[in-house]
This record gives structure tokens, C-alpha cells and sequence, in this order.
């Protein structure tokens, strides 16, 4: 598949690194040094220019391409490169639009100037810090089949009921359905047979209900409800959005940040949060503020090192209280994530080049059996698909132990039609209307039908 | 340096040099000759491939400094051990000899010391001349369009072994770009073998003077290189051939998908012509008195022009002869050499042109102390990083020029004879003036002459930075030993 990506930025390169494995690809930036660096790494094309116009798209031969990609810093410049290539004949255009007032006509943009998707970094950003807030003890979180089923990422810490439990053992004593689906153990990724036994420091991936996860954490006794009050500092543009969807869930929310100016624009925008204006990195301030007090502190300020620092003290200065940080440089979260300070990362590029990458996969599938939602997890190292079972496919009926699946692969979980969720044994088949999970090293799955050997 | 990864490229294009030996063994299983010289070689070089490449590294990333180790050192071994043949066979005595036939081969040069080809084994002769075929486009660019080295880290390859200023990709993925490259050669090349043969040539000949071309080498099996022939028919078809592949290959690309318009565009390109078309011109009314015909002065003046400019180094007739003037403008022509990005020598016409514009410029600039101008080529402007990388290649090569000729001129020959010599091997040409020139050959001097001009080949067919930059420490990181000294109280 033919792929252009107008704007090189962060968000840019990552997307032209995973996706010029398998697809040839065709850069467009106007920095023409960013565009040596990147040829100079990567199997890639690159074209020099302003990725808006005409004339550069042709140089990149945008009209025999399937999909283009704007992710300049300009919303503007990245709805005009979507025109311009949808009048070239291309078929799929993704937009990265920030702006909230071009967020509001996303209907008519697509609809009339057919715009496949857009994204918004903040929002998405925003979206995922929430879902952690929700159930603070996954790192992060995932759902598939419109909810029922999620996918939890945990962090063994030291003193863990789970250290040096065998899964077999596992399953049979906790009597909560819940699967490790996929284990990361110092930079190695397995996925995990009964035998497997875990270790401090693991970190792993659980499917269940979001009921029965509930009930897990329970039995091991470290389940954190819903956190009912947040601390965010940095009332940035993911302040906004973040604070408005935790305020819908029904959560206390506290904003600080140094900026006069910005502290009123926002608490203008959101009347019933609690706007202060100070420095998030002073502790006395925190305190004051009951940094003890709240179940979540959220790092979101532009500089990386301020969140970083801002976190690690909170989680200092109070136990069990959630701690999420906002680091948008990669070298930076591989130097946290191994701390266990920070409960959770993340970073605007990387939530949209998870995203971006996502569309694509769906729209390759789009021909056979459709995957429904795709999860990449380790960085990417184990993928977990949802695929809908459609009349097409050969061995629904067949018991699983009957059917040669590939190595490294594992069928997480079955979504029968009436919502019946199974953790599948050798003895359970696939039926026509169910939804499956499959989680695996093979990253290149398309169909359901790929799962066989 | 990514040592493992080194020794695993170099592994595999010795296979590749392996495999590409297997050709003219076939033809000296045609012609019923001696196999052993080709059978050794190909074994040793499989031996040594498979030792080098046999398991794979963990870490496959290449930096600039790997690629360009890579492209010299894969260049020197492929040229040590294609000189076996030569040796093996007895065609030629001294391995030094052996090792200056390779290189000229290889880079395209077609320089020989054989002061008499046509006595050589067939297969012999046509391992000699499939040097250049495969040496025109590199061996590294065949590698890359055969072998699977799908991340891009290869680039740093391609810069290196392709000629010219800057390299860019015709499609996304380099392998892609690579075959692309090779199958517009490869369909030229078969053309041109099919229009020698329907003008008469046998078929091993047309072979021989068609790879000759192709690479821009100039390898014939006759003493008397084209001129053996004198049939205007070979003449024209082997001269516009030699034209075209002195063009650069991605204009050919263009024209395939339709784009034409950029051809036409091409600056190079036109200029390229206008010095060929212009050359013509005036030694066609130089040499008119030599040769009493328009016509006949006109078809030499053309294929002597074309030969010089694309640095192929064939010859009709014994231009040593020719007057002055005509002489001078093809010892320019030596140094302009042929489009970036073709199989030609040379300092190419893209940096010509781009070097000329700059003066011209900062001439300007001389009246003008305030004035701004940007120098463009081919419609874009080029940045300072492109004019200063222009300058570099050229101080380089006017000290590596001007060290060999003082160098080979401890040999004695006469200043013509030495001047020409170092010209024709730097810009990959063959023959110069003089004792070298089109009827003469190199066998006069010393090995280590020799070898001084096999280096030379080198560094003009690798644009002089992998050959020299071999040489830098920090390739091979070697670091000086710091004696940390004792502070002084304060």
C-alpha cells in the first residue's frame, strides 16, 4: 500500500517508522534537513515542500496513493493537504486537527470534504488519561466488544500476592475469570502457557469483565475504586478536555498552574472546577492543597522533566494515590516507566500514532474479515485483535484444540452474540456472530482467518 | 562501527560476486576452455561469503561512517578476488597486473596493460568486459535490489556507490529503486547488443562492446578497440549508446511513468548535450583537414566526444594524432565526465554546472557587497550544506590529482604521458595521450605505479570519499592516547 505523510514531526516519523515495514511510504515536510535525517533511517521517500500544494503532492505522486496522513502543526495546512489529495483520487485522508472550533464542524468535513478521520492529540490524550482515572490500577487500558470485555495492563510491584504464582494454580484458586494474555519480563514479551510462573517486576496483561476485574483486585487486596478526586497541574488544552469529561463522570477536580492568565481562562471555561495559581513542583503548595487528600495527581505541563519531578514527589508524598505524567519524549518514558514511581505515561504522539496506526490496519482488513478494534501493547511487540466471525469463515464448529494456531498466538476471548463472555478451553468453538480476541507476537494478522497455521 | 554488520554485507556481496562468476564459466564451457581459473575463485569466494554472512547480526543499523566503510572495502575485496581469473588463467603474469586490469574493469575505467587483447580466452575476455557491466551500476545497488536489507539503513549504501552531488529515491522503497535501476540498464544494455548484431556483429562481440558501454568502461576484445571495425554502422549505434548511458537513469524513470515534462526540464541534461553538441562542432572543423570529408571528421569528432565525456574510453581512430586544439578539448571533457547518477566518471555536469553558478554569484557579490542571490539548479535552489559538499569533492580531488601525478612522475615518463594517465584513471576514461593514449597502454609502469593508479580508479569511481575516508581513524576507532597530566594546586 501506497501511504504519504504530510508534516514529519514527532507523530510523523513514529508513523513512518511502523508503517515503512510493510508499506512504501513517501514523506512530505518543507525542512528538507529533517527530511535527510529521515531518509538517511528509514526505507522511505522524501519529497521537499509545503505538503498543501499541488504541485509538491504530484512530486509525491499522492494520486497513486491509498492514504495520506497530515500531521503538521497546522490545522489548516493538514485540512487543505486532505483536499487537495481527496481531489487527487485518494481514497483514505487522516487530518490532525487540534483546534476545538474545526472540531465542532468535523461532521460537515467529513461528510463534504471527505475527510476519513481526524484526530485530535489533546483530546485523545485526554480520553486516555481518563479511562486509567476510572480504574486506577491498570497502567493502562484498553476495552473491546463495546465494553464488555477489557484489557488491563499491570505492573507487578514488590510484595505482590501474584509473585511466584503459577497461572495454572492461579486460575483454580482466585475462582475469578480473568486471563493473562500476554507478559512483559525485561524487555522480553511471552505469551504465557498454566505453567508460566510470574515474577516481581512482570508486567501483565489481563483480560476480563470489567466486573470480574474489579473482583480480582479485590481477592489480591489491592483494588483502587474510581478516583472521586484529581489534581491536574498544567492547565494546558488536555487540561481542558480532561477536566471536562472527569467533571461528566462526577469526579472533584483541582487545576493548578503558575500562569495567571491561563488559570482564568480556564476556570471561565469550567465554572465548577477548583482553578489555584501557583508552581505544581512546590510541595508546600501541594500539601496545602491536600496532595494527601486526592486518589489522583496528573502531571500535564509542557516541560516533560517538571512532570516527571512533579510526579515522583507526589507519589513520595502520598502512598496511594494515582500518579499519572504526561512525557512526550520517548528516552524519557523507557527511563520512568521502569521506576514505578509514575503509574501511568503517556504522551499526545504516541496516543495518535496509536490511533493513526489503528485506522490503518482496519482499513487493509477492510476487504476480508473485519478487525473490529486493535490494541498494540508492549510498544507494539504484541497486538491485540477483535475480529468479528462472519459467515465466511471455514472452521467455526470446530473445537479450538482441533484447529493448528499459530505459535505465539492465543485466542483471548469469545463474545457469544448474546453477550456471553468465554475464556476459551481446547473444548470451546467459534460460532458465527461472536467477536474473538486474539493476542499475539504475529503482527502482521489480517483475517481470522491468518490465525491458523 | 558495526563491525558484524560490516563483515556481513562483505560476506554477501562476495556471494553475489560468487554467483557472478558463474557466467563466464558457462562461456568457457561454450568455447570449450579452461574452467579451473573461474572454478577456484567462485569457490574461494563462497567459502569466505558464507563464513562472513553466516549468522546474522543483532544489531543490522548502519551509520554513514559503516555504509562508506562497506562501499571501499566490498569494492577492494571484490577487485582482489575478481583479479584471480586473470592470474589463474596465465593471461597475465604479475598478480599486480592482474589486480589494475580488475580495478579498471570494476570502476569502469578501461585502462589495460595488455598490449594485446585478441590472443586472450574468449571467457577470459568476457569476464574482463562483464566487469564493467557490473561495476557501471555497482555491485552494492545490485545487492540492495536483490537481497533482502528492507530497512533503511542501506541508503547510506546507495549514497555512496552511486555518482553524483545528491541522491534521491525514483520510489519509496529502496530495493524497488534498485531494480528499477538495474532493469532500465539491463533493457538498454540488450538493446544495444541486438542493434550491434543486426549491423553484423557476432554475438559474443556485440556482448563485449555492449557491457563496455553500459558501464561506460571501454574493454573491447580488439587491439584496435572500435576502430578494428571501421564500419560507420557500429560507430553510430556504439557512440549514441554511450551518449545514453551517460544520462542520468532517473530521467529514463521519468520518461517510463510518464513525466516526461521533467526530462525535458532537466538542466543537466541539456547542458550535457550542449557541451557534446558544442565538442563536436569544433573538432569536427579542426579535424576536417585529416580526414577530407565532413562526414568522416563529423562521425570521429562524434564518437571521440562521446567516448571522452561518458568516460568509456573507446576509440576509432588514434586521436593522439589529432591537432592540438581538438587534444585540449578532450582533456576537458575528461575532467566535465558524464551526468550524476549514470554510469560515467568524471566530475560530472551537475557539479560543473553548479560550481560555474556559484562563482558567477559570488562574482557578483564582488560588485554588488550587499546584494542576495540564490544560486538554483534544476529549478530548485540549492543550500549552502549542497554548494560547500561541491567544493570539498573538489579541493579533494585536485590534491589527490595533483599528489598522483607528482607521485607517478617519479616513473620518468614524460609529463603528457603521466599528466593523461592519472586524468584517465581518476575519471575513470581509459585511454589518455601519449604513451597511454588510445594505441598505447599502461604495461610501462612500475607495480607500485600500478597500484597508485588502481587507487586512483577507486577514488574517482567512488567519488573519492569512501577510498579516502577509509583511511580516517575515527572509522576504525582508534583513539589517541590521552595522558590525563596532573592538576596544579591552586
Amino acid at each position: 500500500m501506497k501511504i504519504v505523510i504530510v508534516g514529519v514531526g514527532k507523530v510523523g516519523v513514529a508513523l513512518a517508522r511502523q508503517l515503512s515495514v510493510e508499506n512504501r511510504v513517501t514523506i512530505v515536510d518543507q525542512n528538507t534537513q529533517l527530511i535527510d535525517n529521515i531518509i538517511n533511517v528509514l526505507d522511505v521517500m522524501g519529497v521537499c515542500g509545503n505538503g498543501a500544494s499541488y504541485d509538491v503532492q504530484v512530486e509525491a505522486d499522492v494520486a497513486h496513493a491509498e492514504l495520506l496522513i497530515a500531521t503538521t502543526s497546522s490545522d489548516e495546512i493538514n485540512i487543505l493537504a486532505c483536499l487537495v489529495a481527496k481531489k487527487l483520487g485518494v481514497q483514505h485522508t487522516i487530518a490532525r486537527i487540534r483546534n476545538p472550533e474545526y472540531e465542532k464542524q468535523l461532521r460537515f468535513m467529513r461528510g463534504e470534504l471527505g475527510l476519513s478521520m481526524s484526530i485530535n492529540p489533546e483530546k485523545a490524550t485526554a480520553r486516555e488519561i481518563a479511562r486509567v482515572l476510572r480504574f486506577p490500577n491498570a497502567v493502562k487500558l484498553e476495552s473491546f466488544s463495546k465494553g464488555r470485555l477489557e484489557l488491563v495492563e499491570y505492573r507487578l510491584n514488590q510484595n505482590s500476592q501474584l509473585e511466584g504464582v503459577k497461572l495454572s494454580s492461579l486460575y483454580e484458586n482466585l475462582r475469578v475469570r480473568v486471563l493473562i494474555c500476554a507478559v512483559s519480563r525485561k524487555g522480553q514479551t511471552i505469551i504465557p502457557s498454566g505453567d508460566f510462573v510470574l515474577k516481581t517486576g512482570d508486567i501483565i496483561y489481563l483480560t476480563s469483565s470489567p466486573q470480574e476485574l474489579e473482583q480480582f483486585f479485590r481477592h489480591l487486596g489491592v483494588f483502587r475504586g474510581k478516583a472521586s478526586s484529581v489534581m491536574i497541574v498544567g492547565a494546558s488544552r488536555i487540561c481542558y478536555y480532561l477536566a471536562s469529561e472527569l467533571m461528566e463522570m462526577g469526579m472533584s477536580v483541582k487545576i493548578i498552574d503558575q500562569d495567571q492568565k491561563r488559570c482564568v481562562a480556564m476556570s471561565e471555561k469550567l465554572p465548577r472546577a477548583l482553578v489555584i495559581v501557583g508552581d505544581g513542583t512546590d510541595s508546600e503548595l501541594l500539601q496545602e492543597e491536600g496532595i494527601q487528600q486526592v486518589d489522583a495527581f496528573v502531571a500535564i505541563t509542557g516541560m516533560d522533566e517538571a512532570n516527571i519531578l512533579m510526579s515522583m514527589s507526589a507519589s513520595r508524598q502520598s502512598g496511594d494515590c494515582k500518579v499519572v505524567a504526561k512525557i512526550n519524549r520517548k528516552s524519557l518514558v523507557d527511563l520512568v516507566a521502569n521506576q514505578g514511581m509514575i503509574d501511568s505515561v503517556v504522551s499526545a504522539g504516541a496516543i495518535t500514532t496509536e490511533l493513526i496506526l489503528q485506522y490503518v490496519r482496519a482499513m487493509r482488513n477492510a476487504s476480508g474479515t473485519q478487525v473490529k478494534t486493535l490494541h498494540r501493547l508492549v510498544e507494539g511487540a504484541v497486538e491485540a485483535l477483535e475480529f468479528g466471525v462472519t459467515a465466511g469463515v471455514s472452521f467455526t464448529g470446530v473445537p479450538l484444540k482441533n484447529l493448528q494456531l499459530k505459535s505465539g498466538l492465543l485466542v483471548a476471548g469469545i463474545v457469544r452474540q448474546n453477550g456471553k463472555i468465554i475464556f476459551p478451553t481446547g473444548e470451546d468453538t467459534l460460532n458465527q456472530g461472536d467477536d474473538v480476541i486474539i493476542v499475539t507476537t504475529d503482527t502482521s494478522l489480517q483475517d481470522i482467518r491468518d490465525i491458523l497455521q | 562501527m558495526n563491525n558484524r554488520m560490516i563483515q556481513f554485507v562483505i560476506g554477501k556481496i562476495l556471494l553475489v560476486e560468487a554467483a557472478l562468476l558463474l557466467l563466464p564459466m558457462l562461456v568457457a564451457l561454450f568455447y570449450r576452455e579452461q574452467v579451473i581459473p573461474f572454478l577456484i575463485p567462485a569457490v574461494l569466494l563462497t567459502g569466505l561469503g558464507l563464513l562472513l554472512s553466516l549468522r546474522t547480526p543483532e544489531q543490522t543499523g548502519l551509520f554513514a561512517r559503516d555504509g562508506l566503510a562497506i562501499v571501499a572495502l566490498a569494492w577492494i575485496f571484490m577487485s582482489l578476488f575478481g583479479a584471480l581469473p586473470f592470474y589463474l588463467s596465465g593471461s597475465m603474469h604479475s598478480y599486480v597486473d592482474c589486480i589494475f586490469e580488475t580495478v579498471s574493469g570494476f570502476t569502469t575505467t578501461g585502462a589495460s596493460i595488455l598490449p594485446e587483447v585478441e590472443s586472450l580466452g574468449r571467457a577470459i575476455l568476457f569476464w574482463r568486459s562483464f566487469t564493467h557491466w557490473v561495476g557501471g551500476m555497482g555491485v552494492l545497488v545490485f545487492a540492495i535490489a536483490i537481497l533482502p536489507m528492507s530497512d533503511g539503513h542501506g541508503m547510506h549504501l546507495l549514497r555512496a556507490e552511486v555518482p553524483g552531488p545528491t541522491v534521491g529515491k525514483l520510489v519509496s522503497r529502496m530495493s524497488d529503486t534498485a531494480k528499477i535501476l538495474y532493469g532500465i540498464y539491463l533493457v538498454m544494455t540488450l538493446v544495444e547488443i541486438v542493434l550491434l548484431v543486426l549491423g553484423g556483429m557476432s554475438l559474443f562481440d556485440a556482448c563485449i562492446h555492449a557491457f563496455g558501454t553500459a558501464g561506460t568502461g571501454g574493454f573491447s576484445d580488439r587491439n584496435l578497440s572500435v576502430g578494428a571495425y571501421q564500419n560507420p554502422y557500429f560507430d553510430i549505434v556504439i557512440g549514441v549508446f554511450m551518449i545514453l548511458f551517460g544520462i542520468n537513469f532517473s530521467l529514463y524513470y521519468y520518461l517510463l511513468v510518464g513525466r516526461a515534462r521533467e526530462v525535458f526540464r532537466s538542466e543537466e541534461l541539456w547542458t550535457y548535450l550542449g557541451i557534446v553538441g558544442a565538442s563536436v562542432l569544433a573538432i569536427t572543423v579542426d579535424i576536417a583537414p585529416i580526414y577530407h570529408s565532413v562526414g568522416t571528421s563529423l562521425r570521429h569528432a562524434f564518437f571521440q566526444v562521446s567516448s571522452i565525456i561518458t568516460t568509456t574510453g573507446y576509440a576509432t581512430v588514434n586521436f593522439d594524432t589529432w591537432p592540438s586544439f581538438s587534444k585540449a578539448i578532450l582533456v576537458a571533457l575528461m575532467f566535465v565526465g558524464a551526468c550524476a547518477g549514470s554510469t560515467g566518471g568524471g566530475i560530472k555536469v551537475s557539479r560543473v554546472v553548479i560550481l560555474v553558478k556559484t562563482s558567477i554569484s559570488d562574482m557578483r557579490r564582488m560588485l554588488h557587497p550587499n546584494a542576495v542571490s540564490t544560486v538554483r539548479f534544476e529549478g530548485k535552489p540549492i543550500c549552502d550544506k549542497q554548494i560547500r559538499g561541491v567544493h570539498t569533492f573538489l579541493t579533494v580531488y585536485l590534491i589527490i590529482f595533483i599528489g598522483s601525478i607528482l607521485l607517478l612522475s617519479l616513473e620518468g615518463a614524460d609529463l603528457i604521458t603521466t599528466f593523461t594517465a592519472v586524468a584517465a584513471c581518476i575519471n575513470n576514461i581509459g585511454p589518455g595521450l601519449g604513451a597511454v593514449g588510445p594505441q598505447g597502454n599502461f604495461a610501462a609502469f612500475s607495480p607500485l605505479g600500478k597500484l597508485l593508479l588502481s587507487f586512483d580508479m577507486l577514488v574517482g569511481r567512488l567519488e573519492i570519499f569512501p577510498m579516502v575516508l577509509l583511511f580516517a581513524p575515527s572509522i576504525w576507532k582508534i583513539r589517541p592516547r590521552i595522558k590525563f597530566r596532573q592538576r596544579p594546586n591552586l
